[in-house]
């Protein structure tokens, strides 16, 4: 059969072509426009590249422009003299009960603000933040004695002072500013309580911590669920489920699963968590649960993907000397597998960290002043408490909710960071 | 036509045999009623065109073709005399008993010692660490790769050569001291030198194990076999000694391929 047909093809082709020239003008022609179009290739890449290298400069910079103010808080120095002050406190009590209740007793707040009005004038009280009280409080209880003399304790400015002496107060606070600098009382410190507090109403004093723990557990909880059921229901589907129509049906709806919009994974918690199951409203625990639901559709598919691309021969290999199925994907599948789950969980667990708007929908959006003690107690999450922040009318809040992100960027970098270094722990050279 | 058992009868039992053994893909019949013994002490070659059903056989053997959904095997299959695709078989041991090299040398991406102690630990071959340190340095022995790879046996095995891997993957095999290897062209992927040692594995290892061995490679079935059967089309067409097959082959369509007329 083949004979019959290369006699023809021959002839075809010997009458048809001459010798090509390869240094014609329409090849030189040619190889110019390749060249062209590599130029043009590699050119619009790195405008790409460029282009979103330069929005990410944008947005760190100006995070950290406006944020880090938010780290530091301006202090002024307050002459106290505990004997003239109205204060009874017995040191000795001190030293041997509860020094937050001791002090409680005693009517601190009145002494400092009238501390206050007799240092910078009868506005004095207005210039100091409500969280002074803290400030001196944590002065006594470290040393005692100060309560027999007069002494100067760094207390924190209130919210007007803090803006005007960042650059963006009102004028009378400007004045105010100008005023207590010419005394050389104003000074700036790095805010630790803003690591350490909750939410509140008074810029001054609220903190971070309370927001960053309830991402922490609900976190916790999402990767606990949603890693071992993903990773389970992805070995399952591609190792042992048979292919039939269920199995396809399962793979459409899982897919379906991870292009859902966030808001509805929310009134889905809302309705079964909080309306069926009862379980306690604005808590982590059903935090995790709801971002675990949107999280496991995105682990199941990288999971599939990784599993798929374990190459076959390994299979083989494994159970051509006796390995049983379960066997093999343990052994051998799975681990392969790992770095390529890893990543998907990366992203999945990315996503679930920056959620906002179903957490919305279960209640997260309560104003919680103290951090959650367990995974039922009402909490918030970062990026809930950014978003609340931002509303907020007080100026003082603008730079808060920056450092809220910074704080948030932070989290997830580190997040991230574990997984690339776990991920590249597992992964085998071939 | 010879698709039934050899004439010349033994005096032992053979090793494995089928009879009348067809092989469907959903619709698709792949082999046709093949009937076959494997000797103890013997080395059996198939041979035959691509796609002739020799790599396919091999495989229900021991039952690898399980893991394909569609495949279907019909007629019986013996090991010792068991039908291996009873009901109360079970696979895992049989994969065991017999042991598969395959085309692609595909070691686990793992050290060398981990490759060779992977089946004896699984199978609980060996009772304490010193005893699996035997056992890896037997089979690597045995599969002719000690010398050149006792000082590094905790680098991966994926790094060794071409050859070295396929002989890493056999010493795998016989690890967990099979009774029949089945080798699917375990050379196809190797150099002329890397053969030559894996043929001379080969006939080392005859005598000790069954051999099964699928080749594409005439030569190679007449170095290393004593019995080849040419698969054509999915059927067995004619089986025997190599020698009278090679010499004095019954069928033309033998006769044309081993003198390479098509193939």
């Amino acid at each position: 059969m083949s004979s019959q047909a290369l006699p023809g093809l021959e002839a075809h082709a010997m009458a048809s072509r001459a010798p090509t020239d390869w240094t014609s003008d329409a090849m030189r022609h040619r190889i110019a426009r390749r060249y062209a179009a590599e130029r043009r290739f590699k050119f619009m890449g790195l405008l790409a590249i460029l282009i979103s290298a330069g929005f990410l400069a944008f947005l760190l910079v100006t995070m950290a422009a406006n944020g880090l103010r938010g780290f530091t808080r301006t202090e002024i120095a307050l002459p106290i003299d505990f004997q003239r002050a109205a204060i009874f406190i017995d040191p000795q009590a001190l030293k041997m009960g509860n020094p937050d209740q001791v002090l409680a007793g005693a009517n601190l707040p009145a002494a400092i603000d009238k501390a206050a009005q007799d240092a910078f004038g009868p506005e004095g009280a207005r210039l100091i933040s409500a969280s002074a009280v803290r400030s001196v409080r944590n002065a006594i209880v470290a040393d005692p004695t100060i309560l027999t003399r007069k002494v100067t304790i760094e207390v924190p400015a209130s919210e007007g002072i803090d803006v005007a002496a960042k650059g963006k107060g009102s004028e009378a606070d400007e004045a105010n500013v100008a005023r207590l600098r010419q005394a050389g009382v104003l000074s700036s410190g790095f805010n630790l309580p803003f690591l350490t507090a909750s939410d509140g109403t008074d810029p001054t004093v609220v903190g971070i911590w309370g927001a960053l723990k309830g991402s922490l557990l609900t976190m916790g909880i999402t990767l606990l669920l949603s890693f071992p059921i993903g990773v389970f229901a992805a070995l399952y589907l591609e190792e042992y489920a048979p292919r039939n129509r269920w199995t396809d049906l399962i793979e459409v709806s899982i897919n379906n699963l991870a292009a859902v919009p966030s808001i509805i994974f929310g009134l889905l918690g809302l309705a079964i968590f909080l309306n069926m199951m009862n379980l306690p409203r604005s808590a982590p625990l059903v935090g995790g649960l709801t971002l675990a639901l949107m999280t496991m559709p995105v682990i199941v598919i990288a999971g599939r993907n990784a599993i798929k691309a374990v190459p076959p021969s390994i299979r083989d290999a494994a159970l051509g000397i006796g390995a049983s199925p379960v066997q093999v994907v343990f052994h051998h599948v799975l681990p392969l597998a790992l770095p390529g789950i890893l990543t998907g969980t990366i992203i999945g667990m990315a996503r679930a960290l920056g959620e906002t708007a179903p957490l919305l929908m279960i209640g997260m959006r309560a104003f919680v002043a103290s951090p959650p003690g367990g995974i039922t107690d009402p909490a918030t999450v970062l990026p809930v408490q950014i978003f609340l922040w931002s509303d907020e009318v007080g100026r003082g809040f603008v730079e808060k909710t920056s450092a809220a992100i910074i704080i948030l960027l932070l989290f997830l970098l580190t997040m991230n960071s574990i997984a690339i270094y776990l991920r590249n722990k597992f992964e085998k050279k071939w | 036509m010879v698709t039934s058992p050899m004439a010349d009868m033994r005096n032992s039992d053979p090793k494995m045999t089928a009879r009348h053994v067809n092989v469907f893909y959903g619709e698709k019949q792949a082999i046709q009623d093949v009937s076959i013994d494997v000797e103890l002490d013997e080395v059996t070659a198939f041979i035959g065109p691509s796609g002739c059903g020799k790599s396919t056989f091999l495989r229900t053997l021991n039952r690898m073709n399980d893991t394909v959904p569609s495949a279907r095997v019909e007629g019986r299959i013996t090991l010792d005399g068991e039908d291996i695709y009873a009901s109360g078989m079970d696979v895992v041991q049989l994969r065991a008993r017999v042991g598969m090299v395959f085309l692609k040398p595909n070691p686990f991406p793992k050290s060398i010692y981990e490759n060779i102690a992977y089946g004896p630990r699984i199978h609980g071959l060996a009772s304490g660490k010193a005893e699996l340190d035997q056992i890896v340095e037997k089979s690597l022995r045995r599969a002719g790769l000690w010398d050149e790879v006792k000082d590094r046996l905790h680098d991966s095995g994926t790094a060794l050569s071409g050859g070295q891997q396929q002989r890493l993957c056999i010493g795998r095999a016989i690890a967990v001291e099979p009774e029949v290897i089945l080798m699917d062209e375990p050379c196809s992927a190797l150099d002329p030198i890397a053969t030559a040692k894996i043929e001379e594995l080969i006939l080392d290892l005859r005598g000790n194990y069954a051999i099964v061995i699928v080749t594409h490679n005439m030569q190679q079935a007449a170095r290393v076999s004593q019995r080849t059967a040419f698969f054509h089309l999915g059927r067995l067409v004619e089986q025997g000694p190599t020698t009278e097959i090679f010499t004095n082959p019954r069928e033309e369509r033998t006769k044309d391929y081993i003198t390479g007329r098509y193939g």
